[in-house]
């Protein structure tokens, strides 16, 4: 069974946010929705100061609690892991945000542009379907569908994989089936350390974050 | 490198105001109301008047919240998911209450009131579980939350139904004394509430829910309770006292609730358990 999955890693980020603006170009979001972002973080004390880009997003859980409040039924989970929101049924309550514990989600109920008035860009892209409704990251479902229909592998062949992982200028982002132990993304959980975002709350989020090496075996 | 957890601070929800706060204040006292009406064994007008005052708040806090969806057209949409949201199963008790309770209403039947106000305590309940299913939010997902919103509803419900009483009769002394309990129960569960949520949850929010809960506990317990001694031992002042008691700890409980989704609903941001470890170590 295949199981998609992001992994990001850490000590590669350079927090230049080209994701974030791809993922907007891909999915023509509007202004201040933001469905893949980067987190800019300073930790620790002067001098010993460390700089940290995280990249975050909706993380398609195991067990998502935005599917299990959605009282419409809009949200669903899909079998290969990737939770989907049918705007034609959602009723905009925010329940799903307020479940979400990664900050994912949005809503916006007026129609925004960047500069004010639409480009034509914009004017091609925009979907009324997702004014007032809940709206979030997709790792690119349609990419990936379209792409497995061609018999194009998601992660590996560009036309199948989400544009933030396209996108990325450090190969940061990686995206794969974790469920196949040959994949780009098992491969590299195999070789690395890596947490989950907020594990302890038993979501199961699909988005690893690589933060050091394995530790060598002495042989 | 360290076990220390990283990130931005919390910040506070904003997919839900003032209009779904409504809906836990109005509705819970609505449903506090239906149910003290028809434990007190309330018969004729007094019947009749305090179920279509406890249907036209719980109305109001459902009117309240629609307000707030983004697709109000869509809203029977929100009966799709019984089998996990409990908004669904809130929303279908709701309309439980509302047949039951007009049924009632119109034939002032007492049984019937008993059967809507066990619907209205199945609608409270429902309220409680669906801010504990919330996991965004620390100050709402601890489970000893389902039963703060449970008995501040009954609370707020017998005072309101207390407060009504008073300008009809005398209050009879069991219906103060379930009032007494409800406050006491309610006081119990802000205590565990209160316990269960220090762990994980900031200390912005946690300074809001001790100052809404030092309210709770101090008009919303203890000046009640007090004038419940008074109106006990006092005949005299009893009516005036048990109708402050009643408007009290009703108004300390809504403007707790008030407080709690409004004020304390910091999300948890994001924690790193981890830092990079980036070239030489």
């Amino acid at each position: 069974m295949t199981r998609w999955a992001m992994v990001a890693d850490l000590r590669r980020c350079v927090g230049c946010q080209t994701c974030t603006a791809s993922c907007k170009q891909a999915n023509a979001t509007p202004p201040d929705v933001q469905w893949r972002r980067v987190l800019d973080m300073e930790v620790g004390e002067y001098p010993a100061v460390k700089r940290v880009f995280v990249p975050v997003g909706c993380m398609h859980c195991d067990d998502p609690p935005c599917m299990h409040v959605c009282p419409s039924t809009a949200t669903k989970k899909r079998p290969d892991g990737i939770v989907t929101i049918d705007y034609d049924l959602c009723i905009g309550c925010s329940y799903c945000a307020v479940a979400c514990p990664y900050q994912a989600r949005y809503k916006t109920d007026r129609a925004s542009f960047a500069y004010g008035r639409a480009t034509a860009q914009e004017t091609q892209a925009f979907d009324p379907k997702r004014l007032s409704v809940a709206t979030k990251c997709t790792f690119c479902v349609d990419r990936i569908d379209a792409g497995l229909a061609k018999g194009l592998t998601p992660g590996i062949d560009p036309e199948a994989t989400p544009a933030c992982v396209n996108s990325c200028i450090t190969q940061t982002l990686s995206f794969g089936d974790v469920e196949d132990p040959n994949s780009n993304v098992s491969q590299l959980l195999a070789e690395n350390q890596t947490f989950r975002m907020h594990e302890e709350l038993g979501t199961g989020p699909r988005f690893y974050y690589i933060w050091d090496k394995k530790e060598e075996s002495p042989s | 490198m360290t076990n220390d957890k990283f990130g931005p601070n919390p910040w506070h929800q904003s997919n839900w105001d003032f209009r779904a706060a409504f809906n836990f204040i109005f509705g819970g006292a609505g449903a506090g109301l239906l149910a003290a009406a028809a434990l007190a064994g309330a018969s004729g007008m007094v019947l009749r008047a305090a179920i279509l005052l406890g249907l036209a708040l719980i109305g109001a806090g459902l009117i309240s919240v629609w307000f707030e969806i983004g697709r109000p057209l869509r809203a029977m949409n929100v009966g799709f998911n019984p089998f996990t949201s409990w908004m669904t199963r809130e929303s279908f008790a709701a309309g439980l209450v509302f047949v039951l309770g007009l049924a009632a209403a119109w034939l002032a039947s007492q049984p019937l009131a008993l059967a809507a106000a066990l619907a209205a305590l199945v609608f409270a309940y429902c309220q409680g579980r669906i801010l504990q299913a919330a996991k965004g939010i620390p100050a709402w997902r601890v489970p000893p939350l389902i039963w703060l919103i449970f008995t501040t509803a009954l609370a707020e419900g017998a005072g309101l139904f207390v407060a009504l009483s008073v300008l009809f009769a005398e209050p009879a002394r069991s219906l103060l004394a379930y009032f007494s309990l409800a406050l006491i129960a309610r006081v119990l569960a802000w205590s565990i509430y209160r316990g269960s949520v220090a762990k994980g949850t900031v200390r912005a929010a946690l300074a809001i829910l001790d100052r809404s809960g030092k309210i709770l506990v101090q008009f919303g317990t203890l000046a009640p309770l007090a004038l419940l001694l008074v109106c006990w031992f006092v005949p005299d002042f009893a009516r005036i006292a048990a109708l402050l008691s009643g408007v009290t700890a009703l108004a300390a409980g809504w403007q707790f609730k008030f407080a709690l989704i409004t004020r304390a609903a910091y999300n948890q941001g994001f924690a790193l358990p981890h830092l990079p470890v980036r070239g030489t170590r």
